[in-house]
């Protein structure tokens, strides 16, 4: 186990055993996202079951995505790759004619070096519909970083779409802000409003609803991601696309939101108009929770990426955080949401959380026996054993799904935390907390 | 390539895991990359499980594939030697780690020297078979190990039991009502004056395994998992085995005739006639269910049938035999076992379908419109789309086929569970005619118009266009929030922005 002590927090890395859900899961959120989207996932059986079991009710409601299924084969390249995608990617384009199709690389592609970035720009002149390619497999990524890939493939797409958008850039009050990160369309509103409310107007988002929407990003243009697990995103953007990156805490919880839109600000030379009133407001409206969560503590076995920032949020809402689990950490894309971290730490007056990188799953539930914290933050596959032990668990995959931007949203972040805290209060009167031994 | 996007069967290494967690004290170990281990997910979330499931990744990341596994695979068999303490560990190979060709064998040899728990490679092909023939092949695999072993170390139990006993070959983690369906028949085996000699593998140690030949005969009661080994057993230490499903009346007095025939045979006469008799006609419901009037009305009516073959052809039978109904369609998603399950319903429906692409099932059932189906949870679906009444009655599932309650759809009590799930099926669809006939229930008024009286507030178009972006199940609630709040603050004209602001204040 190597540890660097960076400050005061202390980062270390661990084994990697752990449990996650695999990249290719971004589509069952990107597809709905970019409504005139297609997502192919080349890879075996192995991912179409994870896909249909992970994704439950919305494979029956016709998804537009499938799996380009490799068999035999395929693998021992008897088939030709290029004819067996233009197969496929004709019969897509004959039945559902999307705008683009996203090809999802996974491991298997990997493995047997299948070329797709080599086979896209062909087949996409052939087919006359743009191809995007995304490496999004379980060799190199995990769970939310799957979007990343699929977002910086996308960056680079921009230019060859609205490239006839002149816009003179001289004219506007500020330089043009892109936003990057997929939310649900509702909190791209909520933001956008909150952005205009002081007086920066969004550019563009990446992703848009239509791929056909998709802004021109150019060099010069301000970017700023809105999720923490957008490092690959934010490089293309800067390196390739030659644009600015603002980096800020992200725009989860009251605090972040406020930090976010005053970094943006900032950067533009505009000041800010009410918004510690603002996020006094929000407070306010969450004293109902805080209550609940003051003082209690709280462990983030790590699965999403999404750690820092609410472990950040929680702590600023009273709570003790024992180990923040993460797969990834970069810190330089994660530098304003870091210090944020340890300013919060600081002004609360509460211990700084270890941070621990690809996690060993076996190792932290010695832990968890250990510190007894009042809730464990984790997948799926660890929530009822956890329970049957009478430890409060949260399933993280919720907060991949739910709203959890900006200021309108900061309720709802609490209302998933405090909710198995709330139902547990109820139950704990019955005294029955231990179901894994019999006596 | 195939394009798909949903599937019957799952891949293969989920049948052998199914089969190594389903053991107790036996730890399986993938060798997979980051995201594989979604079985976990399964086992706790599906069957609710109280402790943490056996399985873990041996993570194939960038540097196995530069490098290979090397001790990577080793360690981890190790250490989880330490930690937990299993009686066997089995390696196993997902359809990644296969094309990597890493000589998994040898790490499992090197293991074994380390080791205290014996360590086995899963033997099986993840390009050409599936969950189902995995699970079958390494339940076979695991069996077959115990039993050599046992023989070499001269503890393998040969001598019968005193009285007529039994093996159940069928007790898995992930099946289809499976739990209920074992009691049941631990409860038919009772009835029947036989004892149980072993249930495997659920709940079982591999130690336990060499004790299978004390048994007088084994049961396979569904022909998806179990077979290979009900054969193995047979080859090897002569043991008759039966693969007759006790599914439906009719089915279940074969069953007690084969085991009859059986013990007769082994110099033990029984004659389980009268309790057939009594069972079929006084204790399960279904027989005279079948001839009550209720079901006069089924007479007729067309259904279709999809699963996997054990459950497919046992409803099928059911439907016909004992209720009356044309099956008009009856297939199955097994179709390496294809020949049996042809074999089996010939005579008893007009179309048999084999496949395992669910589009074709969904087009012939929008096609032939029948007043029933009796599927899997994708039929359903089709079901409700084309409006169409479906009953679940195979593998997969969704978490509502893992029922805390008592559903067996093995033995008497089975009987009794089927019938109502096939007389609810069909009467709730007459009633549904019947609605629309007479122009349903009642005569509704849009929700919206009756509980928020709109006139004094306008909403301003971009407003409407935000409120069509929530889901239709919250839509209405956020409405009414949404207009309380600008009444109160004496709002007339709701924008968006008042719309979120009514979102962040409320309480909840």
């Amino acid at each position: 186990m190597t540890s660097i002590i960076n400050e005061n927090l202390v980062f270390e890395c661990e084994t990697g055993n752990y449990h996650t859900f695999c990249p290719i899961s971004c589509v069952a959120w990107l597809y709905q996202k970019i409504e005139d989207s297609f997502f192919l996932v080349i890879g075996t059986k192995t991912c179409g079951y994870f896909l249909q079991n992970a994704l439950g009710v919305m494979i029956f409601a016709e998804p537009r995505y499938a799996m380009a299924e490799l068999e035999e084969g395929d693998i021992s390249a008897q088939l030709s790759d290029y004819n067996e995608l233009k197969r496929l990617c004709l019969q897509i384009k004959r039945d559902r004619n999307p705008s683009v199709i996203f090809w999802i690389g996974t491991c298997t592609t990997e493995i047997i070096k299948m070329d797709l970035e080599g086979i896209a720009p062909k087949l996409e002149k052939e087919i006359q519909l743009p191809i995007v390619v995304a490496r999004a497999n379980g060799l190199d990524y995990a769970f939310t970083q799957g979007e990343d890939t699929v977002l910086a493939a996308l960056a680079q797409h921009t230019s060859n779409i609205n490239s006839s958008n002149n816009i003179d850039v001289k004219s506007l009050p500020h330089p043009p802000l892109i936003l990057f990160g997929s939310v649900p369309d509702p909190v791209v509103t909520q933001l956008s409003l909150e952005l205009k409310k002081q007086n920066v107007s969004v550019h563009g988002w990446l992703p848009t609803k239509r791929y056909t929407e998709l802004p021109d990003i150019r060099e010069g243009y301000y970017v700023c991601g809105i999720n923490p697990y957008l490092s690959r995103t934010a490089t293309t953007l800067m390196r390739r696309k030659k644009c600015k990156l603002i980096g800020a805490p992200f725009p989860i919880g009251p605090d972040g939101t406020r930090l976010w839109l005053e970094k943006i600000c900032s950067v533009f030379n505009i000041p800010t108009v009410n918004l510690e009133e603002r996020e006094k407001e929000i407070w306010a409206s969450l004293e109902e929770y805080l209550k609940l969560l003051k003082g209690k503590s709280v462990f983030f076995m790590g699965d999403n990426l999404l750690e820092i920032s609410l472990a950040r949020f929680l702590i600023r809402c009273g709570m003790t955080v024992y180990e923040i689990g993460i797969p990834y950490m970069d810190k330089r894309y994660q530098g304003a949401e870091l210090n944020l971290l340890e300013q919060t730490c600081k002004d609360m007056n509460v211990f700084l959380p270890r941070i621990v990188e690809k996690p060993d799953n076996y190792n932290q539930l010695e832990r968890i026996r250990d510190f007894q914290p009042d809730l464990v933050i984790t997948g799926m596959a660890h929530a009822n054993p956890l329970e049957a032990r009478g430890i409060n668990t949260k399933w993280s995959v919720e907060f991949t799904f739910a709203q959890i931007h900006g200021f309108t949203n900061a309720k709802d972040i609490l209302e998933l935390v405090t909710r198995p805290l709330r139902r547990n209060t109820i139950l704990n009167k019955l005294n029955w907390n231990e179901y894994n031994v019999q006596y | 390539m195939k394009l798909a996007y949903w599937m019957y069967a799952g891949p293969a290494h989920i049948g052998t895991l199914r089969i190594a967690s389903s053991f107790k004290n036996v730890h399986a170990i993938m060798h997979a990359p980051l995201g594989d281990d979604y079985f976990n997910v399964m086992k706790s979330m599906l069957e609710r499980k109280r402790s943490f499931t056996p399985v873990t990744a041996s993570v194939v990341d960038r540097h196995v594939l530069a490098r290979g596994s090397q001790e990577k695979v080793v360690n981890n068999i190790t250490r989880k030697d330490k930690e937990e303490n299993p009686n066997l560990i089995v390696l196993t190979p997902t359809c990644t780690s296969s094309i990597l060709q890493e000589d998994l064998q040898n790490f499992v040899n090197r293991a074994k020297f380390e080791s205290k728990a014996d360590v086995l490679l899963a033997d099986v092909n993840h390009y050409r078979v599936n969950e189902m023939q995995a699970a079958d092949r390494t339940l076979e695999q695991i069996v077959e190990f115990y039993l050599k072993k046992a023989e070499k170390q001269k503890t393998l139990n040969l001598e019968k039991t005193e009285r007529p006993s039994v093996n159940i070959i069928g007790k898995f983690s992930l099946a289809f009502h499976n739990q209920h369906d074992i009691a049941e028949l631990k409860r038919l085996f009772k009835d029947l004056k036989i004892d149980i000699n072993l249930i495997i593998p659920e709940g079982v140690y591999v130690e336990e395994l060499k004790n299978l030949p004390r048994a007088w005969f084994n049961v396979v009661p569904y022909r998806e998992i179990g077979l290979l080994t009900g054969e193995y057993l047979k080859k090897e230490y002569g043991m008759p085995f039966i693969s007759t499903t006790p599914m439906g009346i009719v089915e279940i007095s074969h069953f007690i005739r084969k085991i009859q025939k059986l013990l007769v045979k082994a110099n033990y006469p029984v004659n389980y006639e009268k309790y057939i008799y009594t069972q079929t006609r006084f204790i399960s419901q279904a027989a005279w269910f079948s001839r009550s009037i209720d079901c006069q009305n089924l007479t007729g009516k067309k259904a279709i049938v999809f699963g996997d073959a054990t459950h497919a052809a046992a409803i099928t039978k059911i439907l016909v035999r004992e209720l009356g109904i044309d099956v008009i369609l009856t297939g199955t998603y097994c179709i390496y076992d294809q020949a049996w399950f042809k074999n089996q319903v010939k005579d008893l429906c007009q179309e048999v379908l084999i496949t395992d692409d669910h589009n074709l099932v969904g087009d012939m059932i929008a096609s032939l419109e029948p007043s029933a189906i009796f599927g899997t949870q994708m039929e359903r679906h089709v079901g409700k789309r084309l409006n169409i009444p479906c009953a679940v009655i195979s593998a997969p599932v969704h978490i509502q086929n893992f029922p805390l309650s008592y559903r067996p759809f093995l033995g008497y009590e089975g009987t009794n569970q089927i019938a109502d799930l096939i007389y609810n099926s069909f009467v709730l669809g007459m009633e549904d005619h019947l609605l629309e006939i007479f122009g349903g229930h009642d005569t509704r008024e849009p929700i919206m118009s009756t509980l928020s009286s709109s006139d004094d507030l306008i909403w301003s178009i971009e407003a409407e266009k935000e409120l069509k972006k929530i889901p239709g199940f919250v839509r209405g609630k956020i409405k009414r929030n949404t207009e309380k709040f600008a009444r109160t603050n004496n709002i007339t004209k709701i924008s968006v922005e008042v719309m979120y602001k009514a979102k962040e204040t409320v309480t909840s």
